[in-house]
């Protein structure tokens, strides 16, 4: 093995850099409050290097996989994580979180370095490490406010959830093991042949893997867990986790258990439909925004499912590329909340009524990111959820497509009731005028500018379709 | 070959403005705004006239043919295999011709502007419709596709809308403007079927496939029928609706003369030069398909074109304000525009029509353009729309006469002006084709004549009026497009056009028909000297023949008793026979099956939140649940299968 081999995991090789650079720092300083500044410009210029055209390749004896997509999804999860980064400012810079504050970015970037091993992961050992190094943080991350007994609950629900989880998702491995006798993805893949031992194992491998993204049944720690997390926590879970999630979900299915799509498509039918509507049943009443916010995201995770559903290529490519939008979308949105929150700690849809005469700028950008959400052109969403449709249309499954529209049209109800409240409701006492910091303004920009471009570029779809015949 | 990308600047230069003068409202000194607005359309129009120089006279021609070109591409969507959306500028000698016409006028424009619309509250926002509208309407010449077509004509559609109704404090203003949204939007909605239809029996929106004469549509074209007429002729005739409707041909017009209501260089640069001929632009765009696919469809465009020229001649004779004078001459002129389409063949000598409309098109913009500038420099002076305010201004505004009555000689078809002309290949071209089609345009020639002198005379010679305040001779920065475009009408006229644009793109030679221009020139002088006789001092003879016409007078005053008629159609047929019956079914039907709907959804989004009771046992419970359920539903898939 060649040292110029390294330079292929430099999204992990940087990552842990940045952790270890951050950790020297925590020890030799005694002041944290630059911690976040600190954390957001190191993180920029990784991500800045993150799009240096990199090689396919394989290394430590195909343990470790990198292509264009590959490092495509990783660019993807980087510019999220950034955006996360720079709405973390306000609420990391709260008294309460002195003294911890290094501590808070070394955990975030810790878990990003799990995900990437997990995105690049080439057999089953390598992808449970990732998977391990990025649950086990989140759990503290979850806690993060740990004087909040809400605070606490989450983090506890989350990490007894998350290793039941682990449990049965082993439990698959082992069986996959049982029957392949190697844990490589490449020698795995052709000796899936569809035998029952083999449907058990893939499914509680799955349910891993549903888990995370929150699919429906799998999905009832993620309400309790988001509201209790900090904000700039709870976007991170929905955005970063579940974005890492649904990449790591189609590389499986569509590589490793290729050979069992006809088993695997209508298990994926079943959970997109459940995991659709139950979501939006779900959302439709909440009162919380936090709340409303990741019961939409189930929903919206079911909505993934169907481009998965779709046939190989250009379903990848929209599951990609709606992943892209949806990290724009959730974050213009959990801005706004959370800048919200953090200032007045005021969470429910009622509390924004009148919002838009005090605070015309975020309203706009809430409500773009609501429209996204929903899927309302010219914003990108609209765009997202059209080539998901499409590819399903192009594969056949009609009534998929009309459950998959009624629930779009459930869904349009319940994000237009915050922008009814902002917009057209009455109330004399509005929330007060909000002067968020700068950091937090640029992360909306970003949010703003990727909602209304990405949907309009035409090539970006182009550029990323070609990439998923690679691999 | 040379490289045509900078094309995309002509778009990008003017979007980049809107921006810039919309985005910060009112943040933004007004006259700024203003003079980006001036420079970055004096930038497109130097663009404009770069391209037009090189391709007309440098690289565009290869073989005697003038090429079409892509000066640039960018796939936009992807629908299948073979159907895709491209936004993309495409060259030809229609497209650059456009480019100059509306750069020229748009520039003129936006300087007349700067004095005419001086001291207005929302003078930015107005220079910023202005930019939309510029940006949109050169998306639209530029097209490659019928789709690209459609997204920029509703952007027209839009920026019109929005500068009709500019003085939004105006009731008036407010329903011109829904009148005219609702009545194009309503055309529109042919024109998208018509396209989908094309679209669909195709498999492509882009012009160059559609539109060349050895392609699959024009060669081997789709055969399937419906009600008697081919699918093709249903599509070409429904896009024509979408046409129409922007071009205000009968019976689509009755936004036009409303929409006056918006400011006059608006109604210049918009409803008299460039947007209303959107549906010449799109009929001679397709028109090959027209001619060889579907000539049933090109034979009602050219009796629409003529109708609405002889209609719309009558109205103007009676009308009252100036602006609607104009309104109506220029639906009359579109409507021989169209008409020049609707009786031309293809190639050669046989393409003279085609060659002409686009001609008049281009002579039409320019005095049109400069009417209405005219006006409004009267109106500036005089403050008011009403010919029966004005009289004997000559003395006081001498530009604006004598510009003014350059144009009046334009249009009436004088010689030397550019109207004759253009005008003259018309009437040529109709002589050959259609000798009833001919006869109408030799008469609306004299009635053209006609009504513009009895505008004429009646503003600048006719009684002496009391005037307030004196009026006095408009600014320089007014009278500088005057001039301008006073220059142009007369000068355009002997551009050899044949040279440049033709059916085939090859050079066809044009002469001057003496044996009808000459009558056409003697029609003209007559309703000249009539209208002289009538207008130019006061005399009772005009009020003496209104008399004795009566009731004709009457109903031509009234349009006809065109908007009566639709609103009554509107009002008691379809709002109150069709829609009541429409809306209680709505209401009771599938309203209350949507609230049921809705309340059973609400009963479940309940019942199924004490799922989410808090408890993590219960959560794995699920979880375990949901694992061996889906492993007992594949297991059970896969046996019935």
């Amino acid at each position: 093995m060649n040292i110029t081999d390294f330079l292929l995991m430099r999204h992990e090789l940087l990552l842990t850099a940045m952790v270890l650079i951050m950790l020297l720092i925590q020890i030799f300083t005694s002041n944290d409050y630059n911690a976040s500044y600190f954390a957001m410009a190191l993180f920029f210029i990784i991500t800045v290097f993150g799009f240096v055209p990199s090689e396919k390749g394989e290394i430590f004896g195909n343990m470790y996989i990198t292509d264009s997509l590959r490092v495509l999804m990783k660019n993807i999860l980087n510019i999220g994580v950034l955006i996360v980064l720079f709405q973390s400012g306000e609420w990391i810079s709260k008294p309460h979180n002195e003294g911890k504050r290094y501590e808070f970015y070394l955990i975030l970037i810790s878990t990003l370095i799990g995900m990437n091993f997990m995105i690049s992961a080439g057999d089953f050992l390598m992808f449970y490490l990732g998977l391990e190094i990025a649950s086990i943080p989140l759990a503290a991350l979850a806690a993060y406010d740990k004087y909040r007994t809400k605070s606490s609950e989450a983090g506890i629900k989350m990490i007894l959830s998350a290793a039941f989880s682990s449990a049965v998702m082993l439990f698959g491995i082992s069986l996959l093991y049982g029957t392949c006798g190697t844990l490589y993805f490449s020698e795995i893949s052709p000796q899936i042949n569809g035998n029952i031992l083999q449907i058990l194992a893939f499914v509680f491998f799955i349910s891993g893997l549903a888990f995370k993204i929150s699919l429906v049944p799998f999905h009832f720690w993620t309400p309790d867990v988001y509201e209790g997390a900090p904000t700039t926590v709870t976007s991170y879970y929905s955005v970063i986790s579940k974005g890492a999630a649904v990449f790591i979900f189609i590389i499986l299915l569509f590589t490793v258990f290729k050979n069992l799509i006809s088993q695997w498509q209508p298990i994926i039918y079943l959970l997109a439909v459940l995991t659709m509507s139950v979501g939006n049943l779900f959302a439709l009443r909440q009162q919380n925004l936090k709340r409303f916010l990741a019961f939409s995201s189930i929903a919206q995770a079911g909505f993934i499912l169907l481009g998965i559903i779709g046939t190989e290529q250009t379903g990848m490519a929209s599951v990609v590329y709606f992943v892209l939008i949806y990290i724009f979308s959730n974050l213009a949105a959990f801005g706004v909340v959370s800048v919200v929150s953090e200032k007045t700690s005021k969470e429910t849809i009622e509390d924004y009524n009148g919002f838009y005469r005090t605070n015309p700028k975020l309203s706009l950008v809430l409500m773009l990111g609501l429209f996204s959400l929903a899927g309302i052109p010219p914003v990108a969403g609209f765009f997202g959820k059209f080539f998901l449709f499409s590819s399903v249309a192009s594969a056949g499954y009609y009534w998929l497509l009309f459950i998959a529209a009624i629930n779009a049209t459930v869904s349009l109800y319940y994000y237009l009731l915050p922008v009814k409240a902002m917009f057209i409701n009455k109330n004399d006492t509005p929330i007060e005028h909000i002067q968020s910091n700068p950091t937090a303004k640029t992360a909306l920009i970003i949010c703003v500018v990727g909602l209304l471009l990405t949907g309009f570029a035409g090539v970006l779809f182009d550029y990323i379709t070609s990439l998923s015949f690679g691999i | 070959m040379e490289n045509w990308s900078y094309i995309i600047w002509i778009l990008i230069i003017p979007f980049l403005s809107f921006l810039f003068a919309a985005l910060p409202g009112t943040k933004l000194k007004s006259s700024v705004s203003g003079l980006v607005g001036i420079a970055s359309i004096l930038s497109v129009a130097i663009l404009s006239y770069i391209t037009a120089y090189s391709y007309f006279f440098v690289s565009g021609k290869i073989d005697g043919v003038f090429q079409k070109i892509i000066a640039f591409n960018y796939v936009w969507v992807r629908f299948s295999e073979v159907l895709q959306i491209d936004i993309g500028g495409l060259l030809d000698p229609i497209s650059v011709m456009m480019l100059v016409v509306i750069s020229t006028i748009s520039l003129m424009v936006h300087i007349y502007s700067w004095s005419y619309m001086h001291g207005e509250t929302g003078f930015a926002r107005y220079y910023a419709f202005l930019s939309l509208f510029t940006f949109s309407m050169l998306g639209l010449v530029l097209a490659t596709n019928l789709f690209q077509m459609y997204i920029f004509w509703e952007l027209v559609g839009v920026s019109s809308f929005l500068l009709i109704g500019f003085y939004y404090e105006k009731p008036s203003a407010i329903a011109a403007s829904k009148k005219a949204f609702i009545v194009t939007r309503f055309a529109d909605f042919g024109f998208l079927l018509g396209i989908l239809l094309l679209a669909y029996y195709t498999n492509t929106f882009d012009f160059i496939t559609l539109t060349d004469t050895n392609g699959t549509l024009i060669t081997n074209p789709v055969a399937a029928t419906f009600m008697g007429a081919s699918v093709l002729t249903w599509a070409m005739g429904l896009i024509f609706i979408g046409g129409a409707g922007k071009s205000a041909m009968f019976p689509l017009h009755i936004w036009l003369p409303d929409a006056m209501e918006g400011p006059t260089p608006v109604s210049a640069l918009i409803h008299a030069a460039t947007m209303v001929v959107a549906g010449v632009y799109l009929v001679a765009r397709m028109f090959p398909v027209y001619l060889m696919v579907a000539p049933d469809a090109l034979e009602i465009v050219a009796y629409t074109g003529g109708f609405t020229a002889l209609f719309a001649a009558v109205i103007a004779c009676t009308q009252h304000d100036i602006k609607r004078i104009l309104a109506f001459s220029t639906m009359s002129q579109i409507g021989y525009m169209m008409l020049a389409l609707g009786v031309s063949g293809y190639g050669g000598e046989k393409g003279l029509g085609y060659m002409a409309s686009m001609f008049h098109l281009f002579t039409h913009a320019m005095f049109k353009a400069l009417l209405f500038l005219g006006a409004g420099s009267v109106i500036h002076a005089v403050h008011s729309n009403l010919i029966g305010d004005m009289g004997n201004l000559k003395k006081y505004m001498p530009i604006t006469h004598i510009t003014f009555l350059i144009a009046c000689l334009a249009i009436a078809g004088i010689p030397p002006f550019a109207g004759f002309f253009s005008k003259d290949e018309i009437l040529v071209a109709a002589f050959e084709h259609n000798k009833l089609l001919f006869s109408i345009a030799f008469f609306v020639a004299g009635l053209t004549a006609f009504y513009m002198f009895r505008l004429y005379f009646r503003v600048f010679w006719g009684k002496k009026q009391a005037y307030h305040h004196a009026p006095h001779e408009s600014p320089f920065i007014m009278i500088l497009p005057l001039i301008l475009l006073a220059v142009a009408s007369c000068l355009t006229g002997f551009i050899p056009f044949g040279k440049f644009v033709s059916s085939d793109g090859r050079e066809l030679l044009v002469h001057t028909h003496w044996n009808i221009a000459l009558p056409a020139i003697g029609f003209a002088l007559t309703g000249i000297f009539t209208a002289m006789a009538f207008y130019k001092k006061e005399t009772n003879a005009s009020t003496d023949i209104t008399n004795a016409l009566g009731a004709v007078y009457k109903w031509a005053y009234k349009k006809f008793y065109l908007d009566e008629v639709y609103l009554f159609v509107t009002k008691n047929i379809i709002f109150n026979g069709i829609s009541k019956s429409i809306a209680w079914f709505d209401k009771n039907i599938i309203d209350a099956s949507m609230d049921g709907m809705a309340l059973v959804t609400n009963y479940f989004s309940d019942k199924i939140k004490g799922a989410q009771s808090g408890s993590v046992q219960q959560y794995t419970w699920w979880y375990m649940a949901g694992s061996i359920g889906i492993v007992i539903f594949v297991l059970y898939f896969l046996m019935i299968k």
